[in-house]
C-alpha cells in the first residue's frame, strides 16, 4: 500500500472522516439533494405516465390543445384539495369530509342565491364562513378528544352528505338546484371562479397557427379556466407557508411527534384546528369554482373525492403517518392521478374496465416513484 | 430481495399495460363513437344500452365507447364529454341528465362540429334547445296518454294515478297524460303516495275505499306498483280493476302480469335508444341523412302475450 496515490489517499481519508461524522453533517452534492426531495420520486411517475400515454394514446387527440385543457382541469381540480390533504397529512392528521364538504359547500352557495335571493357575493362568502366552521368543528373534536380524525372526519362525511341531500329537499324539493347562472346576474363572482384568463393570447395563437380554429373563428381553446390559476395560486402560496415560514416549521413538527412539538412550545392544538379549516376552505373553492361553471349544484357533487386527494398526496410522497411530505410532490400526485384518470378514455379501453386500469396504472406509478426515491436516498 | 419483487413488479405492469392499451386502439376500424350516460357504475338498468351498442359496433362496423362517470357525478359527466370531444369522434351520444351542467360541454362539441344525439333522460325541448341533431327516448306525457287510451279500451271510467315521486315534473305529466288519454279531467285521481312501501298501500287502500267506483290503476314504476299489487291480492280485488298498468318492470309487477293482475307494464325499451342513436349517427355520418324528427322508443306495452320474450331477455336485451 504504500505507493497509494495523493488523490486517492485524501479521498480515503474523507471516507474515513465521512465516517467518524454524525449523520446530520454528511456533506451532500447539490444534485443529490435535489433527488432527495420527497417529489422527486412523483415527478420520476409523472415523466413514465406521460411517456406510457405518449405512447399508447398520442394521435387520440390528448396532446392536442383541447385534450390538455380537459386533463389539466382534472389535474388542477384535484390540486385543489391534494394540497390540503397534503399539508394535513404532513401535519399527522386525515380529513374524509373533503368529498362532502364539496356537495355541502355547492348548496350552501346555490340555494341561497336560488331560492333566497341573496347576491352571489353573499352567498358565496356564507359558505365559506360555513365551511370554515365545520372544519374548525372537525379540528376541535380531533384534538379535544384525541380520538383518531379518520373516525372523527368520517362521521362528518355522512353528516355533512346527509345535511346535503335532507337540507336541499326541504328548501327546495329537489336534489338539483339549477339556475346559478342566471341567479348571479352580472356579478364578479362567477368570473372570478370560472372565469377564462389570457383570452387576448389564446386568440393570437390561433391566428398564428398554433392551436386548430372552430368553424365559427374562434380558438379551440378559449384560454386558461381560473381552476387551473386557483389551483396553482394556493398550492404556490401552500408551498411557501410549508417550507419557507415557522408555520411550516410547526406543521412538520406537529405531524412528526406532537408530544415532543408541544414540549418545545410549538402550537399544535392551533395548527391542527387550522389545517382542518384550510382543508374546508380549499374543498369549498372547488365547489365554488363548480358550481358557477356548471350553473347548479348537487347534492352527490364530490362523491369520494376525498380518497383522491389523499392518494395524489401520497403519490406525491407524504407519509400517511404524517411529518414527511411536500406540496410540489403532493400536486405532481394530483397531475398523475388526472392525466391517468383521463388518459385511459383517449386509450379507448372498455368501460368495464375503466377502474382496473386506473388501479393498474396508479400501482405502476407509486411503485416506480418508490423504486426511484429508494435507489437516490439508499434506503432499502 | 425487496428491490427485485418491486422491480419485477414493475417490469411487468410496464409491459402489460402498454399491450392491452395497444390491443384497445388498434381494434378500431370504422368510425368511432362515444356514448356517454349520467349512470353510475352500480346502475345494472344500463346493461341493455351496453348490450344494443355492442350489436349496432357488430352490425356497422364501428367503433362505440360507452363512458359514464363512475360515481354518479354529472359534473364528471360534463368532463367525459370534454375528453370526448378532444379526441375528435364521429359523434356523440348523450343523456342530458342535468342541462344546465351539459349545455356547455355538448355544445362545445358541436361547436367543433361533431354531431350529437341526445337520449335517454332530458325532453325533446331541451334537446332542440342544445342543437342536438335529434332526441330519442320515451316521452313522458305521451307514455301515460297511450297507458289511458289502453285504459279506455278496457272500458275504464274512473281512475286512481299513484304517484311515488310527486316533486319529479315528469310523474305528473304521465298521470295527466293517462286523464287525457281517456279523456277526463285529472283532478283529485292522482295521489302523492310517497316512496315508503306500508304508506303507499294504505294511502292507496284509503283511496280505493272512499272511491268505490274507480276501476282502472296507473302506478309510476315498482315503488308505487309492487304494495299495489300486494293490496289487490289481500283483498283479492283485482278484478274488480278492468285496467291495471305500470310504468317499468320488475319481478312483481312481471308475475302480476303472468297471474293476470296487472293488464300490462310500460317499456321504454332502451334497448333502441342505444342500438338507434348509433345507427341514426353512421347513416348521417356517412350518407348525411338523419330523420327530422324525434324518435320515441317508448311506451312498449309488456302484457301477457309477450312476458315470455321479456322475461328470456330481462337485463340482456329489454
Amino acid at each position: 500500500m504504500a505507493d497509494v496515490p495523493a488523490a486517492e489517499k485524501t479521498a480515503q481519508s474523507e471516507q474515513i472522516l465521512q465516517k467518524t461524522r454524525d449523520e446530520r453533517m454528511k456533506r451532500q452534492t447539490r444534485g443529490r439533494k435535489f433527488l432527495q426531495h420527497p417529489e422527486f420520486g412523483a415527478l420520476a411517475g409523472v415523466i413514465l405516465v406521460f411517456i406510457f400515454f405518449g405512447v399508447t394514446a398520442g394521435d387520440s387527440g390528448m396532446f392536442a390543445p383541447d385534450g390538455v385543457l380537459n386533463w389539466s382541469t382534472v389535474s388542477a381540480q384535484l390540486i385543489l384539495i391534494a394540497c390540503a390533504a397534503a399539508l394535513l397529512m404532513i401535519g399527522g392528521e386525515f380529513d374524509l369530509s373533503v368529498g362532502s364538504m364539496i356537495g355541502f359547500a355547492g348548496m350552501m352557495i346555490a340555494i341561497p342565491m336560488v331560492y333566497f335571493g341573496w347576491s352571489a357575493l353573499a352567498s358565496t362568502l356564507f359558505a365559506f364562513a360555513g365551511a370554515l366552521a365545520v372544519g374548525f368543528l372537525n379540528g376541535w373534536i380531533v384534538v379535544r378528544t384525541r380520538l383518531p380524525s379518520f373516525i372523527v372526519t368520517l362521521a362528518s362525511l355522512y353528516i355533512l352528505r346527509g345535511l346535503t341531500i335532507a337540507l336541499s329537499i326541504v328548501f327546495s324539493n329537489r336534489t338539483i338546484v339549477s339556475g346559478v347562472k342566471e341567479a348571479a346576474g352580472d356579478s364578479i363572482i362567477p368570473a372570478l371562479f370560472s372565469g377564462i384568463a389570457f383570452r387576448p393570447l389564446f386568440v393570437w395563437f390561433a391566428e398564428i397557427g398554433v392551436f386548430d380554429k372552430l368553424a365559427d373563428g374562434t380558438p379551440a381553446v378559449q384560454g386558461v379556466p381560473a381552476v387551473i390559476l386557483w389551483a396553482l395560486g394556493l398550492a404556490f402560496i401552500a408551498h411557501v407557508i410549508l417550507t419557507r415560514t415557522r408555520v411550516g416549521n410547526w406543521i412538520f413538527a406537529a405531524g412528526g411527534d406532537a408530544n415532543a412539538a408541544r414540549n418545545v412550545g410549538v402550537p399544535v392544538t392551533r395548527v391542527k384546528i387550522a389545517l382542518f379549516m384550510f382543508t374546508a376552505f380549499c374543498a369549498t373553492v372547488y365547489a365554488t369554482n363548480q358550481i358557477f361553471e356548471f350553473g347548479s349544484a348537487a347534492s352527490d357533487r364530490g362523491l369520494l373525492k376525498e380518497f383522491e386527494a389523499i392518494i395524489a398526496a401520497v403519490i406525491g410522497g407524504c407519509l400517511l403517518t404524517g411529518g414527511y411530505g411536500s406540496i410540489v410532490g403532493a400536486c405532481f400526485g394530483a397531475l398523475i392521478f388526472g392525466v391517468v384518470q383521463m388518459g385511459i378514455l383517449f386509450t379507448g379501453v372498455p368501460n368495464d374496465w375503466f377502474r382496473v386500469f386506473l388501479g393498474a396504472m396508479l400501482l405502476t406509478a407509486v411503485l416506480f416513484n418508490n423504486m426511484i426515491r429508494r435507489r437516490v436516498t439508499g434506503e432499502r | 430481495m425487496k428491490t427485485g419483487i418491486v422491480r419485477r413488479l414493475f417490469l411487468g405492469a410496464a409491459l402489460a399495460l402498454p399491450m392491452l392499451g395497444g390491443a384497445a386502439v388498434a381494434q378500431a376500424d370504422g368510425e368511432h363513437f362515444v356514448f356517454v350516460s349520467h349512470s353510475p357504475d352500480s346502475d345494472s338498468w344500463w346493461n341493455v344500452i351496453k348490450n344494443s351498442l355492442k350489436d349496432a359496433e357488430k352490425d356497422f362496423g364501428v367503433k362505440v365507447d360507452f363512458r359514464n362517470p363512475p360515481n354518479g357525478d354529472l359534473a364528471d359527466m360534463a368532463r367525459i364529454i370534454e375528453q370526448a370531444t378532444a379526441q375528435k369522434p364521429a359523434g356523440i351520444i348523450s343523456t342530458i341528465a342535468d342541462y344546465s351542467v351539459l349545455e356547455g360541454p355538448l355544445k362545445a362539441a358541436m361547436a367543433k362540429g361533431i354531431p350529437v344525439i341526445t337520449v335517454n333522460s332530458g325532453t325533446a325541448a331541451e334537446s332542440k334547445k342544445l342543437g342536438a341533431l335529434m332526441h330519442i327516448g320515451q316521452p313522458e306525457y305521451d307514455a301515460g296518454k297511450g297507458a289511458g287510451e289502453r285504459a279506455k279500451a278496457a272500458g275504464v271510467t274512473k281512475f286512481l294515478c299513484v304517484n311515488h315521486y310527486i316533486t319529479n315534473n315528469a310523474s305528473v305529466e304521465r298521470c295527466q297524460g293517462y286523464a287525457d288519454g281517456l279523456g277526463v279531467k285529472l283532478g283529485d285521481q292522482m295521489v302523492d303516495s310517497g316512496m315508503d312501501p306500508t304508506d303507499v298501500y294504505n294511502r292507496v287502500k284509503a283511496y280505493l275505499t272512499s272511491h268505490p267506483d274507480t276501476d282502472g290503476i296507473l302506478t309510476l314504476g315498482p315503488n308505487s306498483a309492487d304494495p299495489v299489487i300486494k293490496l289487490l291480492k289481500d283483498t283479492k280485488s283485482a278484478s274488480k280493476y278492468k285496467s291495471f298498468i305500470s310504468f317499468d318492470l320488475d319481478a312483481d309487477i312481471s308475475n302480476a302480469i303472468k297471474d293476470g293482475t296487472m293488464e300490462s307494464a310500460i317499456d321504454q325499451q332502451p334497448y333502441l335508444q342505444g342500438y338507434l342513436s348509433v345507427a341514426f349517427l353512421v347513416k348521417y355520418v356517412r350518407l348525411g341523412v338523419i330523420p327530422a324528427n324525434n324518435v320515441n322508443t317508448g311506451p312498449g306495452f309488456v302484457t301477457k302475450a309477450n312476458i315470455g320474450l321479456v322475461e328470456k331477455y330481462a337485463g340482456e336485451y329489454r
